[in-house]
């Protein structure tokens, strides 16, 4: 519960947040969703702080609120109460300098572009505030593995590629942080197993912020530095969870024992949520 | 690990089996293209053989043949009516789907507006055509315009409604992804409403594309001197039924066209397969 006691500082200033190396500081995050029928609460009470460049994992049932906590922080959903700042500043000043990026569980891709003209979008919209990255849209490509498949349109192209199309776009106007919603819940193991290995060595080489929501236990074990578990009804952080791994891994640490410990305690306790 | 096995090989690799495969679907497409061509044929040898057998007055049902015939001998007359009506629907398609584009971008942009002329609009259209015809007529005269008007209100609803579902049928992830790209409401209007309502458009359009016609030849039947339309009226007072049956085969042809150019267009246009389709 460190996490809480450490909130209350980092409000007050935005500046001195940001210069400390705080990516996302929450505290006390509420989201209610009304229906015809009832009121939802997605989060309650929800404190958290994400160091720069650290890779966290959501983890949790349904409906406990991890997509919604990473629109929050996108600024596409507003809190009904609590405070929230992305780099120091509120979620919108945060997007408006295209600091976020966001990958969804659904590539989206626009099926009348090719793959390289996906991924240019972000370049073409909001000029003013897009901001063209490090590296080209060709060479995010290639990081993200698909090079040749350039001028392919996203009928051509494997769900697995698709959803390396989407990251690369995420990518394209260099955010500071990396938001991804169950990006490979649709795929298969084989395919998920090479994006997930692939994935930690574009965050390992771009050294960005990640925020990974996921339903898996592996997944969220094997990517993450911290295994962020949450609970629903109402949608709460249920424990925080250190991931020791060595920062080196391959599909094979998967059988290392300290792997299977980690997966074990957090199959427990997603079981108690 | 950095290219992955499911890399799209675009290699031109030709071997005999593909081929015949190639061929084989080839055969399969030209088949398929025979196919209705033989139902026409087939249609019109009964038609024939039905007039002959029950030895049909010609002026109450001609023969294939003498509609052919006539066809070639008042060429002229056919051809100097069928340029009006091809006019009056050109008009009428561009101003009636013209229109119908606009309305369904101030409704997207707009729900209010949507939610209180939608319903007006509904109305509207379930009066007939023929009904709506001789209130236009009365309104502005016998020239070519309640031709033109009566050709564009046919075509302006279905595309109404389909370019308002077109342009709200945008990916919802897609939508987010805009939002979050700090896109302005034009920005995701032209970079995605547009290209997800295009496939919707042109299902309307190859609509419209008929309908425009029809509503030409219903706009003539009502005070016209030429057009197809006149002639039909006229033939069938007449009881010159050869003409009656070639200003048909002629307002066929062309609504034929218009159909076939908006087919023609949309292979041109849209080259990628719907979202509902990759997924």
């Amino acid at each position: 519960m460190a996490i809480a006691e450490a909130a209350p500082q980092l409000a007050e200033g935005a500046s001195s947040s940001s210069a400390s190396g705080v990516a996302v500081s929450c505290r006390n995050l509420q989201v209610r969703f009304f229906t015809e029928r009832r009121a939802i609460t997605a989060l309650q009470g929800l404190s958290l702080e994400v160091p720069v460049g650290e890779f966290l994992t959501l983890l949790g049932p349904s409906g406990c609120g991890k997509s919604t906590f990473l629109r929050v922080v996108a600024d596409l959903i507003q809190p009904n109460s609590g405070e929230i700042q992305v780099f120091g500043a509120a979620p919108e000043a945060a997007r408006l300098k295209r600091d976020i990026g966001f990958v969804f569980q659904d590539p989206a891709l626009l099926p009348w572009r090719n793959a390289l003209q996906n991924v240019e979008l972000p370049l073409q919209v909001a000029v003013k505030h897009a901001r063209r990255g490090k590296a080209t849209p060709r060479e995010l490509l290639e990081l993200v593995g698909l090079k040749g498949s350039e001028l392919a349109y996203p009928h051509e192209l494997s769900g697995g590629m698709r959803q390396r199309v989407s990251i690369a776009r995420a990518l394209a106007s260099d955010p500071k942080i990396l938001l991804m919603d169950e990006p490979f819940g649709a795929l298969d193991e084989i395919t998920r197993d090479r994006l997930n290995e692939e994935l930690r060595r574009v965050w390992r080489e771009l050294g960005i912020t990640v925020l990974f929501v996921t339903h898996s236990i592996h997944e969220a074990a094997y990517l993450g530095q911290r295994v962020l578990m949450m609970a629903a009804n109402p949608g709460r952080v249920r424990a925080i969870v250190p991931v020791t791994l060595p920062a080196d891994r391959t599909l094979a640490t998967r059988e290392s024992p300290e792997f299977v410990a980690l997966t074990s305690e957090l199959r427990h306790l997603l079981e108690t949520c | 690990m950095s290219v992955p096995a499911d890399t799209l090989s675009r290699a031109p690799q030709v071997d005999d089996e593909e081929a015949r495969y190639r061929e084989a679907r080839r055969r399969e497409k030209r088949r398929r293209r025979l196919l209705p061509a033989l139902g026409i044929a087939g249609l019109i040898l009964l038609w024939w053989a039905l007039v002959a057998i029950f030895q049909v007055k010609p002026f109450i049902a001609p023969s294939p043949w003498a509609v052919l015939q006539t066809l070639y001998v008042k060429r002229e007359v056919l051809l100097a009516n069928l340029l009006p009506t091809a006019g009056e629907a050109l008009g009428g398609f561009l101003l009636g789907n013209g229109v119908a584009i606009a309305v369904a971008t101030l409704f997207v942009h707009n729900r209010r507006l949507q939610e209180i002329f939608f319903p007006v609009v509904v109305m509207f259209n379930s009066i007939p055509v023929v009904a709506k015809a001789p209130i236009l007529v009365l309104l502005m005269g016998n020239g070519v315009e309640p031709k033109i008007a009566i050709a564009a209100l046919v075509c302006f609803f279905p595309t109404l409604v389909n370019s308002v579902r077109g342009l709200e049928a945008v990916n919802p992830q897609a939508m987010e992804l805009m939002r979050v790209l700090s896109a302005s409401k034009s920005e995701i209007f032209f970079k995605l409403r547009v290209f997800s309502a295009l496939p919707y458009l042109f299902s309307a359009l190859r609509i419209a594309a008929s309908m425009s016609v029809i509503g030409a030849v219903v706009g003539e039947w009502i005070g016209a001197t030429q057009g197809i339309g006149a002639m039909i009226i006229q033939a069938t007072y007449n009881f010159d039924s050869p003409l009656l049956y070639a200003a048909i085969v002629m307002s066929a042809a062309l609504s034929g066209t218009a159909f076939m150019v908006i087919v023609a267009l949309e292979r041109a246009i849209i080259r990628w397969q719907p979202e509902s389709a990759t997924t």
